[in-house]
């Protein structure tokens, strides 16, 4: 049976998994990270969105040999050691952007990596074009994308710039 | 998902050998490979990922520009190259999907798939790309051969492909609400190969070439033009979430937008 060598929250691990085994089955099944969660199984929902050297993608349409090498980061990896909340989670609950906290995991992943690739500032707009990919049945989307905007300014250091709004 | 040998060959060479066999399958990104494997609609004994190939990159010189088939779409929005050259490639790539599939889809792998709805192939056949594999070069008139097929053969793989730079380019599309796949995607550009007005999602064979509307722009390139000039609704899909009568009209309309992009 082949092989995976994955550093995964920092810690290195090598498992080994069937040519089939998804990424998400390898830190679900193998590793027991039930952080990431499955929810349609289809590419559409964006529960699973682990980040894989530094980028949101899929976790359930990603094979687990694919991430060799690699390094991914799960909903598990993003506190400190203390239990002090990464900001967007800090912000998730400030701002109650969660109902059932299904999509959760994979929404924070993703909004993590929108906000890190818009350094420049995110409109409002930008925000829900970024979540295209991940679905939430309960919100409505809006306290999500409250959270989002709040923890811009936390994860860059200064306020979000007014034209951006 | 039935299982398989999973392999990731260091040389296109190798790859090409290990894709001799048959019940081998080449995967790029696999954004479409693996939902299919994941639904049993194909049982490949072996897969071949293409991603140790050093097939990514993009380069621009001498009015071309040359993407590796593994550039991934995020790679291909967010290039600063393409955005000064090819505007309308990059803004292309960064509506595919969603940012999730971009970071792990790639060009390659959408023009080996040629699925009915995708974005690339408007691109692809609208700027008068060239297809470079293993083996060969391929004109994009040549590639597209209806939905799912392409001139490709068994066991060739697309190494790069090649867009010569066009004065102007616009692409626009239509979303199916649910699903997200363009219902009816508009490349226009004025370029090398001349005006080409190119449709994808629309039609039962995949994308093609919309002839009246290339000779109107060709004669005036505004969408002044284009009134008048009849969309066929003759080979186009139809299906519950619209009519062929609906998506030639549609044509029309995604057509002015694209127009209106290119400027």
């Amino acid at each position: 049976m082949p092989q995976v060598s994955v550093t995964v929250n920092g810690k290195p691990q090598t498992v080994q998994v069937e040519g089939r085994t998804l990424l998400v089955e390898l830190l679900r099944e193998k590793l027991g990270l039930t952080g990431t969660h499955v929810g349609c199984d289809t590419s559409q929902c964006g529960a699973c969105v682990v980040h894989v050297d530094g980028r949101a993608v899929k976790s359930c349409t990603m094979l687990a040999l694919q991430a060799d090498g690699a390094k991914v980061t799960t909903i598990e990896g993003l506190a400190a050691a203390d239990g002090t909340l990464h900001p967007m989670q800090e912000m998730f609950r400030e701002h109650h952007a969660l109902q059932c906290g299904f999509c959760t995991p994979g929404m924070v992943m993703a909004a993590i990596d929108l906000v890190n690739t818009h350094p420049e500032g995110l409109t409002e707009e930008q925000i829900r074009h970024g979540l295209e990919g991940n679905l939430c049945r309960c919100t409505g989307y809006h306290n999500i994308v409250k959270a989002i905007a709040a923890a811009w300014p936390l994860m860059h250091g200064k306020s979000l710039p007014a034209a951006a709004e | 998902m039935y299982d398989f040998a999973y392999q990731k060959p260091a040389s296109v060479a190798d790859a090409v050998k290990l894709l001799a066999d048959p019940e081998a399958k080449p995967l790029a990104g696999g954004m479409t490979l693996i939902p299919v494997l994941k639904q049993r609609l194909n049982k490949p004994n072996s897969v071949v990922d293409l991603a140790k190939l050093g097939l990514t990159g993009i380069t621009v010189s001498g009015g071309t520009v040359t993407i590796g088939a593994m550039t991934t779409h995020a790679a291909v929005a967010a290039s600063a190259e393409v955005k000064r050259a090819i505007p309308a490639l990059a803004a292309l790539a960064g509506v595919i999907g969603d940012p999730a599939v971009r970071y792990r889809g790639t060009i390659g792998g959408s023009l080996a798939n040629n699925d009915p709805t995708a974005d690339y192939p408007a691109a692809a056949l609208a700027l008068g790309a060239t297809i470079k594999t293993n083996k060969r070069s391929i004109d994009a008139d040549s590639y597209f051969q209806g939905m799912f097929a392409t001139a490709l053969e068994p066991g060739e793989i697309i190494t790069a492909v090649e867009f010569p730079i066009p004065q102007k380019a616009g692409y626009e599309k239509f979303r199916n609400p649910a699903s997200r796949y363009a219902m009816v995607g508009v490349f226009v550009a004025n370029g090398p190969k001349g005006v080409r007005v190119t449709v994808t999602g629309a039609g039962q064979n995949g994308v093609f070439r919309h002839a009246g509307f290339e000779q109107a722009l060709a004669k005036s390139w505004s969408a002044a033009s284009l009134d008048g000039v009849k969309t066929p609704a003759d080979g186009m899909n139809s299906d519950i979430h619209g009519s062929a009568e609906y998506r030639a009209h549609l044509v029309g309309v995604i057509a002015r937008r694209a127009l209106a992009a290119a400027g």
